[in-house]
């Protein structure tokens, strides 16, 4: 009769690693909300988000009053 | 990995250590001035990118102290006070600091240039390239002077608190930037004076070391005098104000005083009393920078709260 031996117990290194990449991810995710929110106020303020590529764009032109 | 895999790894870093290698207190300073610097300028930013421009310029500080840790590994694990640092207490690779100090650098940059404008970014890469490479990699270990010229890097956070709300250089950031690059020299002295030791043993030839303690405590007087003009000077800018004013004639008193007795006393006192004077002078002066920028900041309030009508002569 098989009888199991597998050892369960993790090293408390690994949960100190989970708990580091878990704050590295939250981290990210914060990082990717703010990028979010400042698109968003700066779009919500009227800034010009188009640039020069090549061609003509009305829009960049300044006008002649 | 496996769990034998964990074995002779060495030390493995915390959360806490990888902090600790932004510089935290280093960092906190900056953040502040900067937050100043902004809050006192004259427009208004939306509050999320006040905040971000603040987050960036703080991932800016920090980067930069993982650069300094990353070069200055050698000569902190030979001094007491800094042997406990990260890199040489062998809980982080030096390899690692020099990647995350190169890529949140970058990434503060770039992101403080996008959120706020292209002069606070541009100010942003100077004050880290000016730390790091100039300070850092050569003036530390060249020159007694290294803490008046690199003293700069850390003048820097204001104008760019200032240059991220204005888009712009003037008198009112310049003198910000004067006033800690006038302090710095009395500030780090005092420290210099009870860990003179300590650089002694790493070949720093910081000014206790290269001409010393009489020499330093002389020179300490002599920058804490020539601060006072340029703080009186602030109160009498386009953002002083009475309470600025004020402060200043009472937090310069007692610097002056302060580093009076710094500069008179003999290194047989000193070493009696454990250098107390000194110590009490460093803990002061980080006092003195802190009441003398929320004097600017209480009056810029007090500037809004009277609607920009605020009745004060203005000479700088």
């Amino acid at each position: 009769m098989g009888v199991s031996m597998a050892i369960r117990k993790e090293h408390p290194a690994f949960a100190r690693r989970w708990r580091r990449n878990a704050l590295v991810g939250a981290i990210l995710g914060m990082f990717v909300a703010l990028v979010f929110g400042i698109t968003i106020v700066k779009l919500s303020s009227g800034h010009l988000m188009e640039a020069f590529d090549h061609a003509v764009r009305p829009s960049l032109l300044e006008s002649e009053g | 990995m496996s769990n034998a895999e964990f074995i002779d790894r060495g030390k493995e870093s915390t959360i806490r250590d990888s902090f600790a290698l932004f510089k935290p207190r280093v960092m906190s300073l900056a953040v502040f001035t900067a937050a100043a610097g902004m809050l006192v300028a004259p427009t208004q930013l939306h509050p999320l990118i006040g905040f971000s421009s603040i987050l960036f310029i703080a991932v800016g500080a920090g980067a930069s102290g993982a650069l300094n840790m990353w070069w200055d590994a050698d000569i902190d694990a030979k001094m007491r006070r800094t042997r406990h640092r990260p890199i040489p207490s062998g809980k982080i690779d030096r390899e690692d600091a020099l990647t995350v100090g190169v890529l949140l650098s970058g990434i503060a940059v770039i992101m403080l240039g996008l959120t706020a404008n292209i002069v606070a970014a541009a100010l942003l890469a100077l004050t880290i390239l000016y730390y790091v490479v100039f300070y850092t990699m050569y003036l530390k270990r060249l020159t007694p002077h290294n803490i008046v010229i690199g003293g700069a890097a850390g003048a820097f956070p204001p104008m760019i608190g200032w240059a991220a709300a204005t888009g712009g250089i003037t008198s009112e950031s310049i003198l910000m930037f004067l006033v800690i690059f006038l302090w710095t020299p009395p500030h780090f002295w005092s420290l210099a004076l009870f860990v003179s030791d300590d650089y002694s043993k790493a070949g720093v030839p910081m000014m206790t070391v290269a001409k010393g303690p009489r020499a330093t405590r002389r020179q300490i007087f002599a920058y804490a005098a020539l601060l006072v003009p340029v703080s009186a000077a602030l109160a009498f800018s386009g953002i002083g104000g009475p309470v600025t004013f004020v402060l200043a004639i009472v937090l310069n008193a007692e610097f002056l005083r302060m580093a009076s007795r710094v500069a008179h006393r003999s290194e047989a006192d000193s070493r009696r009393d454990r250098f107390a004077a000194e110590r009490k002078f460093f803990f002061r002066s980080i006092a003195y920078l802190f009441l003398l920028f929320s004097g600017l900041i209480g009056d810029a309030a007090l500037r809004w709260s009277l609607g920009g009508a605020l009745a004060w002569p203005q000479w700088v």
